[in-house]
């Protein structure tokens, strides 16, 4: 909207905005990216679209991505074109994301 | 027979607005029927705008609006297009809708979707929560027989369980794994393509700061529908009242927001920030950040929505509609939902749960009522607001036309609005063809 980045930053830190949400978090990962299929991957697509910014490059080109915060949403599968790279389901019953305000 | 009977009729799956509508269905038509919600109550895993139209339900629980968990009653709409520096509303108000029989109502969707769920209950449903379907079961012919869940089986002490029914009725929203593990979705792979992301802040704000800002009294409420205001990615923004909360969020198209250097909550306070909507959200301390994704694919993209032994509904089916002006996902559901619950009942007092006969009859009732009737008369729309002349062109053209109408120019005289138009299509470079074809999508669809 504006290049001024004071006005197009948010003004809460990201762990404060996930600070926010519920996460009953499961003991086994619902979400497993396999970092060797990244490696060739060019558009890196899920450190963009995933709204709890989980996707994170390393810098031998690698991704490492944290489960715990995630909303359970689909994008990065959906956004993810190479084959292989994501496994996702959801957490087991009861576990993960829980809203009580939206 | 040698094998106990099943415990149930049917299982729904998921207590969306589509499955505890599907299961109200079933269980009052006497059959045992199961909800399965793989959160700890319902709602739990849901968000949306959002605002709840509940014309849906006058047939179903007369007088909801007694009831129905609602935040505010919307008597106020507007519709906004943004460029960086402008906007333009389209600002409507109706006393009418402050009373019964009501329009719509915001809602959190803990609250609603506690409510319907209840209400499926009451009705003699078997709420299982906290609980996943996680495939189907088929009998050797290929009919889906059940559910298969992540509740460990106390017989055999396995870590998963089988639940056999009569019928399956899909209603787990958009990823519709169950509907995708029984075939119906051959265009999987091109999902992205009609899906949308959501992200939104709830704000709390006092409640007399809300009635001011958007000039409320009482349970009143407002409802603002925005374009032009997602940056490089197509989309949209939404502004909703709570009681003392606000609701503020935008919606980014997936393609787009993939290629975009910009993050979801980067856009979101791009629109919070823009000088139109800021005045709304200052000083909204957040109380919870939600992400959730839409099916915007409308009428073209909706899968097959019977298989043997298994029908589809609500969002699984891709049946939210998304047209600019309107955004309706949950009556939607609960549309579907009651009909796929019917059809249901009718197929298993037939003795035929197969696609071609007992369950043909969900489509032929989708299409008598709005649910398909609305989705196809739009079915061009989706391609159209996620397309660059609608994003970026179009809300750029008619800001532009508005500046030039209102700025004055003395001692120039004033110049007519189709000369202004003019100009600012040559400007913003829309050519007139695609205005032509556009206007006439418009005039097919809306008309
Ligand atoms: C940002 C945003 C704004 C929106 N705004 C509006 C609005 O203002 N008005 C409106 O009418 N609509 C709106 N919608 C659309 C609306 O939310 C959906 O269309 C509606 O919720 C669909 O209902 P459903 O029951 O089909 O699916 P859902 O509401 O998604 O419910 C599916 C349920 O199934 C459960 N589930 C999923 N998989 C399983 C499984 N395997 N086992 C067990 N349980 C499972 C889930 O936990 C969930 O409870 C909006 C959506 C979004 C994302
Ligand atoms: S998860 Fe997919 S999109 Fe993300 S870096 Fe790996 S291959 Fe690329
Ligand atoms: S499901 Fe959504 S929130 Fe979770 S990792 Fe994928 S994109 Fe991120």
């Amino acid at each position: 909207m504006t290049n001024d980045s004071s006005r197009t930053w948010p003004r809460v830190s990201f762990d404060d905005r996930m600070g926010t949400v519920e996460f009953r978090v499961s003991p086994t990962p619902h979400i497993v990216v396999d970092g060797d299929s990244c490696r060739g991957c060019s558009t890196r697509a899920c450190v963009t679209a995933c709204p709890a910014n989980l996707f994170v490059p390393t810098s031998d080109g690698g991704i490492v991505f944290n489960y715990e915060q995630c909303f359970e949403c689909g994008t990065c599968y959906l956004v993810c074109d190479t084959e292989g790279a994501i496994s996702w389901s959801y957490p087991e019953g009861g576990h993960g994301v829980v809203f009580h305000a939206s | 027979m040698t094998a106990a009977p099943d415990p149930f009729d049917v299982i729904v799956v998921g207590a969306g607005p589509a499955g505890s509508a599907a299961a109200l269905a079933v269980a009052r038509a006497g059959l045992r029927v199961a909800l399965l919600e793989r959160g700890p109550f319902p709602g739990s895993k849901n968000m949306y705008g959002g605002v709840i139209y509940g014309r849906v339900l006058d047939q179903v629980i007369p007088n909801w609006w007694d009831e129905i968990p609602i935040q505010r009653w919307i008597t106020r709409r507007g519709t906004m297009i943004l460029t960086p520096t402008q906007s333009l509303c389209l600002d409507f108000r109706s006393q009418t809708w402050a009373g019964p029989p009501y329009n719509g109502a915001t809602a959190l969707r803990p609250d609603f979707d506690a409510w319907l769920a209840a209400k499926a209950e009451a009705a003699g449903s078997v709420l299982v929560t906290s609980t996943v379907a996680t495939d189907v079961v088929r009998d050797p012919s290929g009919r889906v027989v059940g559910v298969v869940t992540d509740r460990p089986d106390p017989a055999t002490g396995a870590s998963t369980s089988a639940l056999r029914a009569r019928v399956v009725i899909a209603c787990d929203g958009v990823n519709s794994f169950i509907a995708k593990a029984a075939g119906l979705y051959p265009g999987a792979s091109e999902q992205a393509e009609h899906t949308t992301l959501g992200v939104k802040e709830v704000l709390r704000l006092p409640r007399e700061s809300i009635e001011q800002r958007f000039n409320l009294t009482g349970r009143e409420g407002a409802d603002f529908e925005v374009v032009g205001c997602t940056m490089d990615v197509p989309g949209g923004g939404f502004l909703y009242t709570n009681l003392d909360t606000i609701s503020v969020g935008v919606v980014l198209h997936l393609p787009g927001l993939a290629a975009s250097k910009h993050r979801p909550e980067e856009i979101l306070a791009g629109f919070k920030a823009h000088p139109s909507i800021a005045p709304f959200v200052a000083g909204g301390e957040i109380v919870e950040y939600s992400a959730h994704l839409i099916p915007e694919g409308g009428y073209d993209q909706i899968p097959t929505l019977a298989g043997d032994g298994l029908l589809v509904a609500g969002d699984a089916a891709g049946l939210c509609l998304a047209a600019g002006v309107w955004l309706e996902g949950v009556n939607f559901a609960i549309g579907s939902g009651l009909a796929a619950g019917a059809t249901a009942v009718e197929a298993i007092r037939s003795g035929d749960t197969t696609a071609a006969r007992g369950l043909a009859g969900y489509r032929a009732r989708l299409e008598a009522n709005f649910v398909l009737a609305d989705h196809k008369k739009l079915r061009r729309v989706p391609e159209f607001l996620l397309s660059g002349r609608a994003q970026f062109q179009y809300p750029q053209l008619t800001c532009d036309v508005v500046e030039d109408l209102f700025t004055v120019r003395n001692p120039a005289p004033k110049q007519g609005i189709a000369r202004l138009a003019w100009k600012s299509a040559r400007r913003s470079r829309v050519r007139l063809r695609d205005l032509a074809r556009d206007g006439w999508t418009a005039i097919r669809s809306y008309g």
